[in-house]
């Protein structure tokens, strides 16, 4: 967590008893936590824990069975895990069709920044299919950034991506929460990504929230003698129950 | 191998939908194919108005009285007649859809029968029936017009046989001698064998001055008959060719030719493809990118979504068509001068077609299976607008109907041709824009059901 992140801050988001349904599975039960500005919370747990589904109803994707979000989805940045952008437009087609879409005062403006953030200047007019999986993921989170939120999505970012691509993205991720202006929350089932990287993390299972605060926390939770936070993370699920 | 062929076989009992497509599809196919090549057209309906007196209905051939009733229900024998008792009942009935077509049988044809077959009286006009329909396109006029036209046909072979035969009697008594009736009144013909023999007494027998008045006069009125019967002879080979004449009635029928026909036809499977897979494929690529969900959340409504892609295709759709009625004008002749209802009607089928495009985009995951599901719909569609109303009555012939008219190609074929023609356009472009209601509130239904997932 960035320095200017304290408790007395007012949350960039909020869920309050979120829950959703589907038929007769319980996806979420009474989700609740809040995220400060310039947080970095990761969400993990099992397959089928329902962190998609949480992202889903904080970006607005999905309406919750109960429960509320402080933010509108307008206000909020969306990241799916998949690129969600036209294969056989450029970098700077991309950008400009979703900067006018986004409705931004601005649209060449914010297509400008968006290139610097991620570093695709050279790159603007080349169509996205040939760019590599780690160059198109920066676009796709770029163009969640166009509208300058305050706060952002992204669902298992790296997932899809090489050690050296995560790195970069990493280091594009961390930059953005500098200074504080923009809280990321982001989906994963790589728990040392959310140990190196996260301010703290959600651990849900069955939708049920079952822990939120730092990786270290977590850690002290079941005694802080496992080897690492990923035998931590799963020696704290079976404790639960999971 | 093996394996591979047991895992393949495994996935498709795992897939019942697509097995069910590749068994239903080409029986569907089949089945419409079957119908249309070899089931020979069930009996239509056909109002048959015989205005002859009931005491005037035989007419008199070679001395044989023959009912011109026996010859009508020939005219029936591959249509369902439904006996009314006068033209303007026909004519309704027609109207009103009750009927495929009518014949109408006038009160003096059966006078005028007996006259064309007198030698006597010739000069008056053959009978004359008439053939009413209703059509609602050339193709329906055609089938109608052709089925009663072969009946007719068939039923003035039989009357030209017995004409024939009057006339081989006619011939006999002119070559043998004999008597035949005109008019109530038996006259006695000395035949031409016989009128040799005549002249060649007379001229043997008598002194060269002495006059034979009896036997010349004899001579004098056969030769003068046979020339006179020599005069008649076209007429009597006319009516022995075609005894009864046709006049076709098409009742509130469009001006619409089979070459209109032919253009509408190519102009609306053009545009069919190009819509229905432009505005499917088009709208599964929004999903197939996972940009949906990114668009839908917040960005554009679902139903913008709808109406962009549906407007994408009728304007790549009605600009395709509309290329191809110009190409066509240039060619055939057409009239510049409908261009605007050209464009009304290419307008509307265009967004008819999009708006079904987008409801398959909506239905499938990906651009392919949009693109196949789209081409899977046409074909059927397309040939099944194209069976003329009444070509196949009944059931199958009722389902034929409905499934044109909650498909946009038959109005799309009508409203084209209507424009190129120069007939009314307005039913088949409410058609079209009711279908297009229809089936963008079905898309959005199914963009809703499936979710910004995508």
């Amino acid at each position: 967590m960035t320095a200017s992140a304290t408790a007395t801050q007012a949350p960039a988001i909020a869920a309050r008893a979120v829950s959703r349904r589907f038929g007769d599975r319980q996806a979420l039960r009474e989700v609740t936590f809040e995220a400060l500005p310039g947080e970095l919370v990761a969400i993990i747990g099992p397959n089928g824990a329902g962190k998609t589904t949480l992202l889903s109803i904080l970006g607005g994707l999905q309406k919750p069975s109960g429960g509320e979000v402080s933010r509108s989805p307008r206000e909020v940045g969306w990241v799916p895990q998949q690129t969600a952008i036209y294969a056989k437009l450029t970098v700077r087609e991309n950008l400009a069709l979703f900067a006018r879409l986004e409705k931004v005062d601005d649209p060449a403006g914010a297509v400008g920044r968006a290139l610097e953030l991620t570093g695709l200047h050279e790159r603007a007019d080349d169509v996205l299919s040939e760019l590599s999986g780690g160059n198109r993921q920066r676009v796709n989170i770029a163009v969640g950034l166009l509208a300058d939120p305050p706060v952002l999505l992204l669902d298992e970012p790296s997932s899809a991506l090489d050690p050296r691509q995560r790195e970069r993205l990493w280091t594009f991720i961390t930059g953005l929460v500098e200074g504080g202006r923009t809280t990321v929350l982001w989906s994963t089932h790589d728990v040392g990504e959310a140990e190196r990287h996260a301010d703290r993390v959600l651990v849900l299972a069955d939708g049920e929230l079952l822990f939120t605060g730092s990786p270290q926390a977590l850690h002290a939770e079941v005694g802080g003698t496992e080897r690492d936070f990923e035998a931590a993370f799963v020696r704290f699920l079976h404790e639960r129950g999971h | 191998m093996r394996h591979l062929l047991v895992k393949d076989l495994r996935i498709l009992r795992r897939s019942p939908l697509l097995v069910g497509l590749l068994v239903v599809y080409p029986l569907v196919v089949a089945l419409l194919i079957g119908f249309a090549l070899t089931r020979g057209p069930e009996k239509p309906r056909v109002a048959l108005a015989n205005e002859v007196p009931a005491t005037a209905s035989t007419i008199n051939l070679g001395g044989e009285e023959i009912d011109i009733g026996d010859y009508a229900q020939r005219l029936f024998a591959s249509v369902e007649p439904v006996e009314v008792d006068t033209r303007e009942e026909a004519v309704e009935l027609v109207r009103s859809g009750d009927v495929l077509g009518a014949l109408v049988i006038p009160e003096d044809a059966t006078r005028r029968l007996q006259e064309a077959v007198n030698l006597g009286s010739v000069g008056g006009d053959p009978p004359q029936v008439e053939v009413i329909v209703n059509t609602q396109g050339p193709l329906q006029g055609t089938f109608v017009d052709s089925l009663i036209q072969t009946q007719l046909l068939q039923a003035n072979t039989a009357l030209s046989e017995r004409a024939t035969q009057a006339a081989a009697e006619y011939l006999d008594i002119l070559l043998s001698g004999g008597s035949f009736t005109l008019l109530g009144q038996s006259i006695d013909i000395l035949g031409l064998q016989r009128s040799v023999q005549v002249l060649e007494g007379v001229r043997q027998s008598l002194p060269e001055d002495d006059p034979q008045r009896e036997a010349i006069e004899q001579v004098q009125n056969f030769a003068q008959l046979a020339v006179d019967n020599l005069d008649f002879s076209d007429e009597i080979l006319s009516t022995i060719n075609s005894p009864v004449q046709v006049e076709t009635t098409r009742l509130e029928a469009g001006t619409a030719t089979l070459d209109d026909f032919t253009i509408a036809v190519a102009v609306s499977v053009s545009l069919m493809f190009v819509c229905l897979l432009l505005a499917a494929g088009m709208l599964a690529l929004e999903r197939e990118e996972n940009a949906f969900g990114r668009l839908v959340r917040g960005l554009v409504s679902r139903l913008g979504v709808v109406v962009e892609k549906l407007g994408l295709a009728a304007l790549c759709g009605g600009a395709v068509g509309a290329i191809m009625l110009v190409g066509l004008a240039v060619f055939l002749d057409l009239d510049f001068a409908r261009a605007p209802a050209w464009l009304a009607a290419l307008a509307l089928a265009s967004l008819a077609f999009g708006a079904l495009g987008v409801l398959v985009g909506a239905l499938a995951r990906d651009v392919r299976a949009a693109s196949l599901l789209a081409f899977l719909l046409s074909l059927p569609l397309a040939f099944l607008a194209l069976v003329p109303p009444g070509a196949v009555t009944g059931v199958v012939g009722t389902v034929i109907e409905v499934v044109s008219a909650v498909f946009p190609f038959a109005p799309t074929l009508e409203a084209v041709q209507a424009a190129i023609a120069g007939d009314a356009l307005l039913a088949p472009l409410v058609h079209l824009a009711i279908l297009l209601v229809a089936f963008t509130a079905l898309a959005r239904l199914a963009l809703t059901r499936f979710g910004a997932s995508g």
